[in-house]
C-alpha cells in the first residue's frame, strides 16, 4: 500500500508520462492517442509502485514481465520506459520514423524493457499467459502483468486464454483490461456490445475486481488484492477514460487514432507540464 | 551428413509418432527446458510416454491451437523449448496469424509439429488434409519447414530442431512410414540427401514422397532413363546448392509432394531454378484441389501421388529439355 508520499511521487509520475506522451504525438502529429492516454496511471503504478525491473538490464531474469497485448498503446509505454532509463529520452522523437526503435506497436527486439511483441489484437495474452506459465514452472516467483483493451476483448483467443488461465491456475499473471469503452469504430456497445465484463471474468472462474482506472492508489491497492490472491486467476478491470488528459480526444468519439493540427496540443502540455510541477513541488 | 539408403522399401516396424516421442523423452532427459503439448491431441500425437516421464513438463491445451502456440511463444520467451501437436490443419492454417506474429517475428523458438499430412489423413477427409500448410508457412520470413522421410531420419534430426533456434515446423506422417535409410544414417537441417546418382533427370521428393520417387527411378533404369533421386526434407531453407547443381547436371527436375503444387516443393524447386539454372521442370502433386475422404492407398491413387505419374512426368520433362 501507499503512503502519501509515495502516492504523490506515482501521481507525478503518472502526469509525467502524460506529459511526455503528449509531446511524443504532438512530434509526430498522428498516433493512438485514445487508448495511449487511458492507460497512464496504470503504467506509473506498474513502474513506480509494483513492479521489480531493472532498466540497466531489460531481460534481467528476476524481473517482472509487463505484456501489453494493446500493442497500439505502445507510445504511453515508451514514455514511460525512456522516464526509467531504459533508453534515452531523445527515442520518443522518433516513434514510427523510419529505421526507430520505437514502432507503432510493441515489439520485443526492438525496444528496450519491452517483453512482449504484440499488434494483432489478442495474442498479447496466450503470450503472457506462457510466460507466466514457464516461470510458474520453473518455481520462480517473478509476476506478469498483462494489460488487454476491452475492444480487444472482441478476440476469441481472449477467451481461450482466460479457460486457459482458469483451468491451469495460472495465478502469477495479473490481467489489466482498460475499460475505456472505445474501440476503432466507436463505443464498444454499439460494434460488439461485450456486456457484463465482471459477470463474464466471474464466469471463467477469476477473481474479479474493479477500479477507477485514473486513480492510482485504487490501482496499486487492487494490485496488492490480486497479488494475494492464490487460487483464481486475478482481472482488475480499469474504468478509464479513452483519450483522458487529451482535450482534442477525451469525449471524442472515435479517438482511437488521432492527426493534430500544428499546436494543438499545446494546451494540453501546459497543463500537464504544470500537474507535474505542482506535484513534484509536494513530493 | 552420411546416407545409407536401405533398398527394400518396406514398411518400418514402428510409427513415426513412436519415435517422435521417445526422441523427445531422451532429449527431455538432457535439456530441462523441453517441454511438450498438444491440442487435445494426446492420443494422436504419441506423447503420452512423455507426459509419463516428466507429467510436469507436458501441457494438455485443450481444443484452443490459437492459445497454444501463443503460450508455447511465451514460454520459450522464458527460455522453454516448446514442442506443440495437432493435426496439420490446425496448427498451420488455423493459428497462421499466431505463427507469423508471436512466434516468427517475435523471434521466438516454438517447434511445431503438424501430423497426417496431405493424403496421410485418409478417413479424416478433406477437412483434416493440409495440402496448404507448408505452401502458407513459407512465405514466412525466417521460419524452418521440414517434412521428414522416415523414422531413421527423424530420430536424426529432432536433437538439430531442438538445437535450433527459431520456429520450425514438422510435418510429419504419424503412422508406419516406408523405411528409406539404414540405420546410422546422419542427415542435416538445409541440406537434401542425393539417394541415387543420375544424370538424365532429377526426382525431388520428401515425406512418402521419397519412396514413390524411388520406385519411379528403377521403372525408368528398365527403361534406360538413368533418375536421380534428392531427398528435400527441408523444404525451407531449400538446399539450393544441390538443386541448382541437379539441374545443370540432369537438365530436367521432376517434384514430387503430398501437397499442392502451388507454393509448395514444387513451387520453391521451380524459384530456385529459374532463377539459377532454367531447365524443364514438371511437378506431381495435387492439382490445386481440396482433399477427399478414402484410405491413404486410395487417396494416392485418386491423386495420383504415384511411380507411374512421376515416371510420366520424367519422360515429359526429359522431352522438353
Amino acid at each position: 500500500m501507499l503512503n502519501e508520499k509515495e502516492l504523490i511521487r506515482v501521481k507525478a509520475f503518472a502526469a509525467q508520462i502524460r506529459l511526455e506522451t503528449l509531446k511524443e504525438l504532438a512530434h509526430l502529429g498522428f498516433g493512438h492517442v485514445g487508448g495511449a492516454m487511458s492507460i497512464v496511471e496504470t503504467l506509473a503504478v506498474l513502474y513506480d509502485s509494483q513492479m521489480k525491473y531493472d532498466p540497466k538490464d531489460p531481460r534481467w531474469d528476476r524481473r517482472d514481465w509487463y505484456v501489453q497485448s494493446k500493442g497500439h498503446a505502445g507510445p504511453a509505454t515508451y514514455a514511460t520506459l525512456a522516464l526509467k532509463g531504459f533508453f534515452p529520452m531523445s527515442w520518443l522523437n522518433t516513434l514510427n520514423q523510419g529505421g526507430t526503435r520505437l514502432p507503432s506497436h510493441c515489439d520485443r527486439n526492438q525496444t528496450p524493457g519491452i517483453d512482449m511483441t504484440t499488434g494483432s489484437l489478442g495474442q498479447g495474452v496466450s503470450a503472457a499467459i506462457g510466460v507466466a506459465t514457464a516461470l510458474k514452472m520453473d518455481g520462480r516467483d517473478n509476476r506478469v502483468y498483462l494489460m488487454v483493451g476491452d475492444g480487444e476483448l472482441n478476440e476469441g483467443q481472449v477467451w481461450e486464454g482466460a479457460m486457459f488461465a482458469s483451468a491451469k491456475k495460472i495465478t502469477n499473471l495479473i490481467w489489466l483490461i482498460d475499460w475505456n469503452k472505445q474501440q476503432l469504430d466507436g463505443n464498444t456497445k454499439d460494434v460488439l456490445d461485450m456486456g457484463d465484463l465482471r459477470e463474464k471474468f466471474a464466469s471463467f472462474g477469476f477473481a474479479v475486481q474493479q477500479v477507477n482506472g485514473h486513480d492510482v492508489k485504487a490501482i496499486d491497492d487492487a494490485i496488492d488484492a490480486a497479488k494475494a490472491e492464490t487460487e483464481k486467476p486475478s482481472v482488475i478491470i480499469l474504468d478509464t477514460i479513452k483519450g483522458y488528459g487529451c482535450s482534442a480526444a477525451e469525449g471524442v468519439v472515435p479517438n482511437h487514432h488521432i492527426a493534430f493540427k500544428a499546436g494543438q496540443l499545446d494546451g494540453d502540455i501546459a497543463r500537464w507540464q504544470a500537474e507535474y510541477d505542482a506535484l513534484k513541488a509536494q513530493a | 551428413m552420411s546416407v545409407n539408403v536401405k533398398n527394400t522399401l518396406e514398411k518400418a516396424p514402428v510409427e513415426m509418432r513412436n519415435v517422435l516421442c521417445a526422441t523427445l523423452v531422451e532429449l527431455a532427459s538432457k535439456n530441462p527446458n523441453i517441454v511438450a503439448m498438444d491440442a487435445d491431441t494426446l492420443g494422436s500425437s504419441g506423447f503420452k510416454p512423455f507426459r509419463k516421464a516428466y507429467p510436469d513438463r507436458y501441457i494438455d491445451c485443450g481444443i484452443e491451437e490459437a492459445n497454444m502456440i501463443g503460450v508455447a511463444a511465451g514460454m520459450s520467451a522464458v527460455g522453454k523449448i516448446p514442442f506443440v501437436h495437432s493435426f496439420g490443419p490446425f496448427v498451420s492454417r488455423r493459428v497462421y496469424d499466431q505463427v507469423f506474429l508471436s512466434c516468427a517475428y517475435a523471434k521466438l523458438n516454438v517447434k511445431i509439429i503438424g501430423s497426417d499430412p496431405g493424403v496421410t489423413a485418409a478417413y479424416n477427409g478433406g477437412t483434416h488434409m493440409p495440402f496448404e500448410d507448408m505452401g502458407i508457412l513459407r512465405v514466412i520470413p525466417t521460419i524452418t519447414l521440414v517434412e521428414p522421410s522416415d523414422e531413421v531420419q527423424l530420430a536424426n534430426i529432432l536433437p538439430q530442431i531442438a538445437n535450433l533456434y527459431g520456429t520450425v515446423y514438422i510435418r510429419l506422417k504419424r503412422k508406419n512410414p516406408i523405411t528409406i535409410y539404414e540405420e546410422g544414417s546422419t542427415f542435416e537441417i538445409g541440406k537434401a540427401a542425393v539417394l541415387r546418382p543420375g544424370k538424365d533427370v532429377t526426382l525431388i521428393a520428401s515425406g512418402i514422397m521419397v519412396a514413390q520417387a524411388l520406385k519411379a527411378a528403377a521403372t525408368l533404369a528398365a527403361e534406360g532413363i538413368d533418375a536421380r533421386v534428392v531427398d528435400s526434407f527441408t523444404w525451407k531453407p531449400l538446399d539450393e546448392a544441390c538443386v541448382t547443381a541437379c539441374a545443370k547436371e540432369t537438365g530436367a527436375i521432376v517434384t514430387c509432394e503430398n501437397h499442392n503444387i502451388i507454393g509448395g516443393l514444387g513451387g520453391a524447386v521451380a524459384e530456385t531454378v529459374c532463377a539459377n539454372a532454367p531447365v524443364p521442370v514438371e511437378r506431381v502433386g495435387i492439382p490445386d484441389i481440396f482433399g477427399e475422404v478414402g484410405t491413404e492407398a486410395w487417396l494416392t491413387d485418386h491423386f495420383q501421388l504415384t511411380p507411374d505419374a512421376i515416371v510420366a512426368a520424367a519422360k515429359k520433362a526429359i522431352s522438353r529439355k
